[in-house]
């Protein structure tokens, strides 16, 4: 009975785990908890893109991709455990879609050799290869994301924000507080007046800073929230008749959950965004013949195409093509992190490979250095359609201004390697 | 009159709106905790569970779409028809009773005279069961709520305050509905638990459960009962918050609004949780506005939790509780 037993429980942690010559990406998901209607899509996007590369390629060159997944409920301890618990799997490369645990992380990742890789969130000045080693975060981070929401600004206004007010809402947590240090800069440069208005978490209510709006009359106000508190935002602004075309937020505040629930009000409603959006795309015939219709569709597939959904599915293309290259280079397919890692940082995505993946036109082609682990940054402006029910691109990709983040990037990061004791590297 | 007078006064107002939105929360747990004498952890997830419930029903949605799925390999979503709100509301009620009964009959059955610490545990279980059986039964996707209630800004008021002070007010249509429910829900349960028998037998057991039993009181009844108004509190509280912010799972979090409101009106009292709510939502209302910009703004979350305290310090059982005497 009890070598049963045994042999029992040896089969069931066998089939659990993943077989020891897959490539395994974990992926840190959150389904539950309040902010579950981001990470659900996300997670699905970010799933469904390696199903589609299992049974359609039979992997990544001719070695399948395990994505055992755990729930963090964007909690950080949880995410942490969620680490701890997954990285003795063989993990290649982490994605925890939340800059709290992101930087809980980082010292972490840098100990145990395994890439860290956060597209549009997390630390920013990790952009920095010479000091962040294991750190990625091409193609754009919110500092990217505030440079190119001023520049559009710029763009609307004739090249002169002068004697303009901005107020910038945000989440009052480490990610929503990111962009600050970027847009105070700018608004040295470009002589506009910048206030911020913080809103703390979940932000159910938000009563008090809209009615600062009210009052204010600021010509443009910029939003970094993630949650319920895009929805309520949203509907607010919609309450107090804030111009929705003149309302910007960051690629985090621009997906379908957020403005549905304000109705006709959010019609105009702007995001930035680093990646395409709907599903004009010819991969999604792939991913519907290959995974949808074959009934392997992650979640209750039924994300397809959503803004979030497209964005996880972004980044499981980018982590793919980073192990491709790390094949590429280890002249073997069964690759290591360390390898991995290598494939990330000699990583380079033309529009012409975006094109044969399926995906022409859906993000930047950028190239990826010992020193630059951030990317072009550029990033689109789409613009929400109410009665048509869907986001529209209203701008082609906007670079940032590398002249003023250039020297935060650094700045910042001098600043964590003199605290970390980390030495520059790529010279 | 200076512009920033008529600015608090408009943020009075808007605090006074927003404190009857914290209070509708809060009532559902002093409802509880009066017949019972249970801290309801769950009061913000059965929120959440109505609001889901009544969108789904709304919907046509199919319950446990996800799980008949997985298992059976099928892709049913929806029943193809919407029901119309009053109708999915009455059957959202339903739902809501049927839970009480559900919750009495396993659990607060079991825990006839345990300690308070004990049945509060086991609202703590309730509150995470109903939140994952929220989820599998409709799912974690954000929902619009619409019942036909009106939003946005109320064009009578700023019309009439621009005409009187040359400065229109902003207040939301929406709480000066939550407004009107308040009033009439206050007023419902205050006749209920006078002039009712139930609603006296209400009374007898929240007094005394052993002495309530002894003059024929079912205590199983008055439990059901009071769960039951708790979940019709619950999906008026979630109606209003969800139409606000869209049905999803931090509709539970409003929970949090309704403990300084508790702590400063008093656990015991259906007034005490309207004033309560109305000084905390002023309160902070008008805290954020003359302090926030000084020390860099977002205080209303700990601010109402500092405001609670304060009153505390004068009066520990709250405005409006029972106070406490126990001799040796």
């Amino acid at each position: 009975m009890k070598t049963t037993f045994t042999a029992l429980v040896a089969a069931a942690i066998t089939a659990a785990a993943p077989a020891m010559a897959d490539l395994v990406v974990p992926n840190l998901s959150y389904r539950t908890g309040p902010f579950a209607a981001g990470g659900i899509p996300y997670a699905d996007g970010f799933n469904d893109y390696f199903t589609l590369l299992n049974e359609r390629d039979g992997g990544i060159g001719g070695e399948k991709i395990q994505v055992p997944e755990c729930e963090t409920a964007y909690n950080t301890e949880k995410g942490v455990e969620c680490y701890e618990s997954t990285k003795g799997m063989g993990a290649l490369v982490y994605n925890p879609l939340s800059t709290g645990i992101t930087y809980q992380l980082i010292p972490k990742v840098t100990a145990d050799g395994i890439t860290l890789y956060t597209p549009g969130y997390g630390r920013t000045s990790a952009a920095n290869g010479k000091i962040f080693e294991w750190v990625f975060n091409y193609p754009a981070n919110y500092w990217d994301g505030a440079s190119v929401a001023i520049k559009y600004l710029l763009s609307q206004n004739g090249d002169d924000l002068k004697g303009k007010k901005i107020a910038l809402l945000y989440h009052n947590s480490a990610y929503g507080k990111e962009p600050i240090r970027t847009l105070e800069e700018l608004s040295k440069k470009h002589g506009f007046t910048l206030s911020t208005l913080p809103i703390d978490s979940p932000g159910q209510e938000q009563k008090s800073q809209w009615l600062q709006v009210r009052r204010e009359k600021p010509d443009y106000v910029l939003f970094w929230g993630w949650g319920v508190m895009n929805q309520v935002a949203i509907q607010e602004a919609a309450n107090i008749k804030f111009p929705m075309e003149n309302f910007v937020g960051i690629w985090w505040s621009g997906s379908e959950n957020d403005v549905k629930p304000a109705g006709a009000g959010a019609n105009g409603y702007k995001a930035i965004t680093f990646n395409g959006v709907g599903m004009d795309y010819p991969i999604y015939a792939d991913l519907k013949t290959y995974v949808y219709d074959a009934g392997k569709a992650s979640g209750a597939g039924d994300q397809e195409g959503s803004v979030i959904y497209s964005r996880g599915m972004y980044a499981a293309v980018v982590i793919a093509e980073a192990i491709r290259k790390a094949q590429e280079l280890a002249g073997h397919s069964a690759v290591n992190a360390a390898e991995v890692r290598a494939g990330f940082e000699a990583l380079e995505i033309t529009d012409a490979r975006m094109a044969e993946l399926g995906l022409a036109g859906f993000g930047q082609a950028f190239a990826a250095t010992c020193a630059d682990h951030g990317g072009p940054g550029g990033a689109m402006i789409q613009q929400w359609d109410a009665a048509a029910g869907k986001w529209m691109l209203t701008t082609d990709f906007i670079a940032p201004d590398d002249e003023v983040l250039g020297p935060l990037v650094a700045e910042d990061s001098a600043a964590y390697a003199k605290e970390n004791n980390i030495a520059e590297r790529c010279n | 009159m200076p512009d920033q007078l008529l600015y608090a006064m408009e943020v009075t107002l808007n605090g006074l709106m927003a404190g009857v939105m914290y209070a509708l929360v809060a009532l559902g747990f002093v409802l509880i905790y009066k017949a019972s004498g249970i801290f309801n952890y769950a009061q913000g997830v059965l929120a959440l569970f109505a609001a889901l419930t009544l969108v789904g029903i709304q919907q046509g949605q199919v319950p446990f779409a996800h799980l008949i799925n997985a298992v059976t390999g099928l892709h049913v979503s929806s029943f193809g028809f919407t029901v119309p709100s009053i109708l999915a509301i009455l059957l959202t009620l339903g739902v809501m009773v049927l839970l009480a009964i559900v919750i009495e009959k396993l659990v607060l059955k079991h825990l006839v005279n345990q300690a308070p610490i004990i049945l509060f545990m086991a609202t703590i279980g309730m509150a995470y069961f109903l939140e994952g059986f929220g989820d599998v039964m409709w799912g974690a996707d954000i929902k619009t709520l619409d019942v036909g209630l009106p939003q946005g800004i109320s064009e009578t008021v700023e019309s009439m305050t621009d005409s009187i002070f040359g400065y229109g007010f902003f207040i939301d249509n929406l709480d000066i509905v939550a407004t009107l429910v308040a009033v009439a829900l206050v007023a419902a349960l205050t006749l209920f638990s006078q002039y009712s028998k139930q609603g006296r037998a209400l009374r007898a057991v929240a007094d005394d459960h052993q002495a309530a039993l002894s003059v024929g009181i079912s205590l199983r009844f008055i439990w059901i009962l009071v769960w039951s108004i708790a979940g019709f509190v619950a999906l008026v509280a979630g109606i209003m918050w969800g139409s606000k912010s869209g049905v999803q799972f931090s509709l539970s979090l409003i929970a949090l609004k309704a403990l300084p409101v508790l702590m400063l009106g008093g656990f015991t009292s259906i007034p005490g949780a309207i004033v309560g709510g109305l000084i905390i939502g002023v309160g902070e209302k008008l805290f954020e506005f003359f302090a926030g910009p000084l020390i860099g703004g977002a205080t209303e979350n700990w601010f109402a939790y500092v405001l609670a305290l304060l009153f505390l310090v004068f009066r520990p059982q709250g405005l409006f509780g029972e106070k406490i005497i126990e001799r040796v």
